[in-house]
């Protein structure tokens, strides 16, 4: 395969795992407020993300850093161009990762100041990715703004199956109520959204709607949106029969196929007007940075699996 | 003013923001992982105190390092995407393994160090920080090597308008990066050094204080002291009589630490300063105001002062060596490059060397000074102790002006004698935007820099946790009781 191909794919992989290790601390900080009641439940909650997120937060660092040495113009095009969107991103995850630090050593009032803060910075955070990529692959404000009470609603329902995996108690029982809820906000904003994102990313927004056509001319986002679509689904069901494991696999899977859903578009488009052969650094530098990886994520995942294997047990409030 | 000030507005303050946490990150996660290794080695109890409360104070720390860091990495994007476009090929090699090698490990591991307490064996529990601190310096030298190439570039080519990479080797083994990774983590250890040597003097004071009302509380009373007088609880249970402070356990350390620290950095920093003088000649010009080339030129430590032949000495430890002049080089590169202004802000430049050096050694000598009076078990004199409370900001500022030092002195060039920072910044972003971005970050860096203050200060006057339960402790015996003020804040350092 082409080096220019290879750190294509690699950097969705990492945005894709990004999104889908994020996304449960998102929709975690994000019911901060709503699922667990008083003190103690609210710090159980919280411990199920402590030991990961700063860990879970370096995949958008490492993803935004291969961007940066793999498509330079790539990166420099597509921050440059979400200017004040960014700024807000890194307002959030500036206030929830220091009210995440702190918030085991203050005062009882200025907790409740950081638990608001994680609150805010979560929902804000997760909101704007999908504001943020809505509008690069679709172009349209609607699309922005779909986009983004889609990447919540898919955070807050990602996070509430974790919870529910992840605890004990009353708050694992209340956890399944409350992703019950959520998703029957999420699998019709789904409806609309997989459909317009599978069509933006096989053939650009001017493109045919569905159907034969459609499908012919690109099948892979389409295949990769009804996979989706269909992981959701199957989550719903596997909550309902509480299936904790297998439902958590679900929206996992339904987070990774509509990111590959958007990089099968951003592999046609990276940028308006620009191409990832241009955007691209040099065969060395791809080369070198290809040895490095390969030397160097079988450890990363290997540790960062541990972790969680360390952290397995259910926390109890 | 425009988009460019701003932009440089916004680098200046975010970079100089995160690099007040960064030096504390660095070499207090050595130190922490070094006390809680003697803990694993004597067992005694003092040792883990000791971790426990400056791993507290390191994860307070930690977070604000973290969280400006992340604005970093996207604000080469964000503000410079002319420049990211240009050297993205060679500087992002050293993030992307920056990220890869060293942010995944830090945070992995502090991780699990923070919520493994009870949860992994004692020895891999030690393994961990080790692991995060690891981390931490391996990052500082990635990073280094991408500052480092800036200054003077090597390994590449320039094609189609864009750097590119021929030579990761060189890039990783830049002569400017190796004197500089040293100097940097060095001073990163006097910045921690001193940060411990002011904390664990307060608290040598404190306990005197509170020793000596005691002891007239005692006297007036007309009985012997107390059997169940103990120092304020952040002294620890027992009397103290037991043994020596564990304070001077760590200021002692830290002494050490500081005054070793303060050896390297003035090694590395003669070393810079002789790379300087051959790559970025301007700054060196700038650093000494030094206008005219010269043959054997002086140094002028203050305005209107100077030693002859002391500048050629230490540029090019050779007391006759000729010296380039800031008006001379401005006209060679003018020829060279085109007309315009390469003269960095002189007056700048020139404090900076000199705060950098004065505040920096002045902490190294303090701790010199230091461990020759506490030499075998002698207690630190009360002036010292004192004294010791400047070993927190001095070395702090010094790393702030050598920085500026570095990165104005290099001005007007982003990547010397290759792209100029006129033409290194978005040329999409507007006024309004570069405004907006600036004013959040510098709302919200400074309420967060009073709220870590202010968090700091309250659990270095709270102390240590007791270890266990002090056996006939009654709440509030004495106003500096800690164990009061400890009371409303959370017991662990989870949640
Ligand atoms: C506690 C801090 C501290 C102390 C005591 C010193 N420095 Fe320093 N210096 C730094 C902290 C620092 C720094 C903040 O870490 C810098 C900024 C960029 C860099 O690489 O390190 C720096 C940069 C820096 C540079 C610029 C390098 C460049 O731009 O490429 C020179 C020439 C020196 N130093 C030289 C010295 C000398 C001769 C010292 C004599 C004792 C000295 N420094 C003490
Ligand atoms: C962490 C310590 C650092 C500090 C305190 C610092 C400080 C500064 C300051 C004050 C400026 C503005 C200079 C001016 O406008 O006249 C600047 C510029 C710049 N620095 Fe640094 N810097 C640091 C490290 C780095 C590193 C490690 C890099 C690269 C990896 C870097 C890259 C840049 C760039 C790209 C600019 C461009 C903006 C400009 O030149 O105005 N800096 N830096
Ligand atoms: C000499 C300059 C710098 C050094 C030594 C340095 C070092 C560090 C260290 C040790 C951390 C760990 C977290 C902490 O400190 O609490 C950190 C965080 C971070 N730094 Fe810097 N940094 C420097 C400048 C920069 C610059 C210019 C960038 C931009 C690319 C950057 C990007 C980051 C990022 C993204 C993080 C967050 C990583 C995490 O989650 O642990 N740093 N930096």
């Amino acid at each position: 395969m082409e080096l220019t191909t290879v750190w294509f794919l690699a950097i969705a992989v990492l945005w894709t795992g990004y999104f889908v290790l994020e996304g449960f601390d998102f929709g975690v900080g994000a019911l901060l407020g709503v699922l667990p009641r008083g003190r103690a439940e609210r710090g159980q909650a919280l411990e199920t993300i402590g030991p990961v997120w700063d860990g879970n937060e370096v995949w958008l660092i490492t993803a935004v850093g291969a961007m940066f040495a793999a498509f330079p113009a790539w990166y420099a095009g597509l921050l440059s161009s979400f200017y004040l969107p960014l700024v807000a991103v890194l307002a959030g995850l500036i206030v929830r990762g220091v009210a995440l630090e702190w918030r085991g050593k203050v005062t009882a009032r200025e907790r409740r100041l950081c638990d608001a803060g994680i609150m805010a910075g979560s929902a804000l955070t997760a909101s704007l990715w999908g504001v943020i990529f809505g509008h690069l692959v679709s172009g349209t404000v609607t699309a922005a703004l779909l986009g983004g009470a889609f990447s919540l609603s898919l955070a807050v329902l990602h996070g509430a199956v974790f919870l529910g995996l992840k605890t004990a108690g009353p708050l694992r029982a209340r956890a399944r109520g409350v992703a019950l809820a959520v998703s029957a906000g999420v699998l019709p904003v789904a409806a609309l959204v997989l459909p317009a994102l599978a069509r933006a990313a096989s053939t650009g927004p001017g493109g045919p709607a569905a159907g034969a056509a459609a499908w012919a001319a690109n099948p892979l986002p389409w295949a990769t949106a009804l996979g989706a679509m269909v992981a959701l689904a199957a989550a719903v069901a596997l909550v309902w029969r509480r299936r904790e494991g297998w439902a958590f696999t679900a929206t996992a899977a339904a987070i990774a196929l509509t990111s590959a859903t958007l990089f099968a578009g951003l592999w046609r488009a990276p940028l308006p007007g620009l191409t990832l052969a241009e955007a691209a650094s040099g065969p060395y530098t791809l080369g070198v940075l290809t040895w490095i990886a390969l030397v160097a994520l079988p450890f990363v995942l290997a540790y960062q699996g541990w972790t969680y294997w360390v952290f397995r047990r259910r926390v109890t409030a | 003013m425009d988009a460019l000030d701003l932009a440089r507005w916004q680098f200046g303050v975010t970079t100089v923001y995160h690099f007040l946490f960064v030096p504390l990150t660095i070499g207090l996660g050595v130190f922490v992982a070094g006390l809680q290794t003697a803990w694993h080695r004597t067992g005694r109890e003092h040792y883990l105190r000791l971790t426990r409360f400056f791993g507290k104070l390191f994860l307070i720390n930690f977070a604000m390092g973290v969280v400006t860091g992340i604005v970093q990495e996207f604000q080469f994007g964000m503000n410079w995407s002319e420049y990211s476009t240009f050297v993205g090929d060679v500087f992002g090699a050293p993030l992307a393994l920056e990220a890869l090698l060293a942010f995944f490990l830090e945070s992995t591991f502090l991780g699990l160090w923070i919520f493994g307490w009870d949860r992994l064996p004692k020895r891999v529990h030690l393994a961990c920080i080790w692991a995060a601190a690891i981390g931490s310096n391996l990052s500082a030298y990635f990073i280094l090597a991408a500052n480092a190439w800036m200054k003077h570039p090597v390994g590449y080519e320039v094609t189609g308008g864009r750097a590119r990479m021929t030579d990761i080797g060189a890039v990783l083994t830049n002569s400017t990066a190796l004197a500089q990774v040293p100097h940097v983590i060095a001073a990163a250890f006097l910045v921690a050094g001193g940060f411990v040597i002011a904390v664990s003097a307060y608290w040598i004071l404190r306990e005197r204080r509170a020793d000596a009302a005691s002891r007239d509380g005692a006297g007036t009373a007309g009985a012997p002291a107390a059997p169940g007088a103990r120092s304020p609880a952040g002294g620890g249970p027992g009397p103290r009589a037991a043994g020596p402070s564990m304070w001077r356990t760590s200021l002692r350390a830290a002494l050490v630490m500081t005054a070793i620290a303060g050896v390297v950095v003035a090694g590395s920093g003669d070393l810079s300063a002789r790379l300087v003088h051959e790559q970025q000649p301007m700054k060196l010009a700038a650093a000494e105001g030094l206008r005219h080339d010269e043959n054997g030129a002086p140094f002028s430590p203050v305005p209107g002062v100077e030693v002859p032949n002391l500048l050629s000495l230490l540029a090019a430890h050779d007391p006759r060596a000729r010296v380039q002049g800031v008006e001379d080089i401005q006209r060679r590169y003018a020829e060279q490059f085109g007309p315009g202004d390469y003269t960095p802000n002189v007056p700048v430049v020139y404090w900076s060397f000199r705060v950098m050096i004065v505040f920096g050694m002045a902490a190294a000598s303090l701790a010199a000074l230091g461990l020759w009076l506490t030499r075998r078990r002698r207690p630190a004199p009360a002036w010292f102790a004192r004294a010791c409370l400047w070993a927190l900001p001095l070395p702090t500022i010094a790393v702030i002006a050598g920085w500026l030092l570095s990165e104005i002195g290099r001005q007007p060039w982003t990547v010397q004698g290759e792209l100029l920072t006129a033409a290194s910044v978005s040329p999409g972003v507007s006024l309004g935007e570069v405004a907006t971005s600036l004013a959040v970050f510098t709302l919200l860096y400074g309420a967060l820099a009073v709220a870590e203050a202010r968090l700091l200060v309250r659990h270095v006057k709270a102390g240590p946790a007791p270890s266990a339960p002090p056996p006939g402790a009654e709440p509030g015996t004495g106003p500096g009781d800690a164990r009061a003020a400890t009371a409303p804040l959370a017991p662990t350092l989870m949640y």
